[in-house]
């Protein structure tokens, strides 16, 4: 059975088609979920998709946060299911607490909508189990608030136990050690502000993003299995 | 009874404030001199019902850290005053 990937709908989500499309071309199923329901049941991983949830007011991720659905994600990620959350899916992370730090405004405040090099620097998440240590990929950002912060002890802590999954190797937006996806201490929850689903087939331009999205098919069909 | 609250948002001191650097780089082209740590910030008002003071600020201060301001990397300044009537 092919694992069933949840894609998180908020009013102002605009690239759930993108993911749904993305991860069904691979051989999974996407469901779109509703930001208003309550429940997320029977699927097998939770993707936060990017745009503009909530029209991003007061701070991206801020409103989404108390969106209903988060209570559901929040336990489904409680319980080791796969959650990754994409550039806005990534602020929401933050600002559900899901994930430590924050995202805050470009360096230069400049608006960046580009392919960007990174390079894998832990395989120990959902996102990246497939991938090697060192490899380079080509994905593309496209964000206002993608400068990675944190504090100095969660920044050590976060090298330390290897939770920096992947890093910029031209830094675009100022994120603090290079840092463009991080994991959590479950290596459950992902968050990473390039758009992997937009280098998913090589009209794209890229197929870089494939082997992230097959590394989270991949942990969404072993919790199926379980 | 019921009060004004304002709260005020800024980045914490230490953190890059790019909005802030490029507000400061604009001002010798307009002709200000000797004007410079220019941190930008937001501002907010409400009004808040409540049976006294102590109990509007403990409700404006949750509502600012919850929600106005990002703890990570922000903080908040709560100013409060009576409204008449």
């Amino acid at each position: 059975m092919a694992p069933r990937i949840g894609v998180v709908v908020f009013p102002g989500t605009n690239c759930e088609h993108d993911v749904v499309q993305a991860t069904e071309r691979l051989g999974g199923h996407g469901v779109l979920l509703w930001h208003g329901d309550r429940g997320i049941s029977s699927v097998d991983a939770v993707v936060l998709p990017g745009g503009f949830a909530h029209g991003d007011y007061l701070r991206p991720g801020a409103l989404a946060r108390f969106s209903p659905i988060m209570d559901a994600v929040t336990e489904f990620a409680r319980q080791g299911g796969p959650v990754v959350g994409i550039c806005n899916g990534f602020q929401v992370l933050t600002e559900a607490g899901l994930l430590p730090g924050a995202l805050q405004k470009n360096g230069h405040l400049r608006f960046l909508c580009q392919p960007t090099r990174l390079q894998v620097t832990s395989t120990a998440s959902v996102l990246t189990g497939l991938a090697k240590v060192g490899d380079e990929l080509v994905i593309p950002i496209n964000h206002f608030s993608g400068s990675y912060t944190c504090d100095d002890e969660t920044l050590r802590h976060l090298n330390e136990s290897g939770r920096v999954v992947l890093r910029y190797l031209d830094n675009p937006n100022g994120s603090v050690d290079d840092i463009a996806g991080i994991v959590n201490e479950g290596g459950n929850v992902v968050g990473l502000m390039p758009h992997p689903e937009r280098a998913s087939h090589a009209l794209l331009g890229s197929e870089d993003g494939v082997v992230l999205l097959r590394s989270l098919l991949d942990a969404a069909g072993s919790r199926l299995a379980a | 009874m019921r009060f004004q609250a304002r709260v005020e948002v800024q980045l914490r001191a230490g953190i890059a404030d790019p909005e802030g650097a490029t507000i400061e780089r604009a001002l010798p082209a307009l002709g200000f001199d000797g004007v410079d740590h220019v941190r930008a910030g937001r501002s907010f008002s409400f009004e808040v019902d409540a049976p006294d003071e102590g109990a509007a600020r403990t409700k404006a201060t949750e509502l600012a850290d919850r929600l106005l301001a990002n703890p990570v990397i922000e903080e908040s300044r709560l100013e409060l005053e009576p409204l008449g009537g």
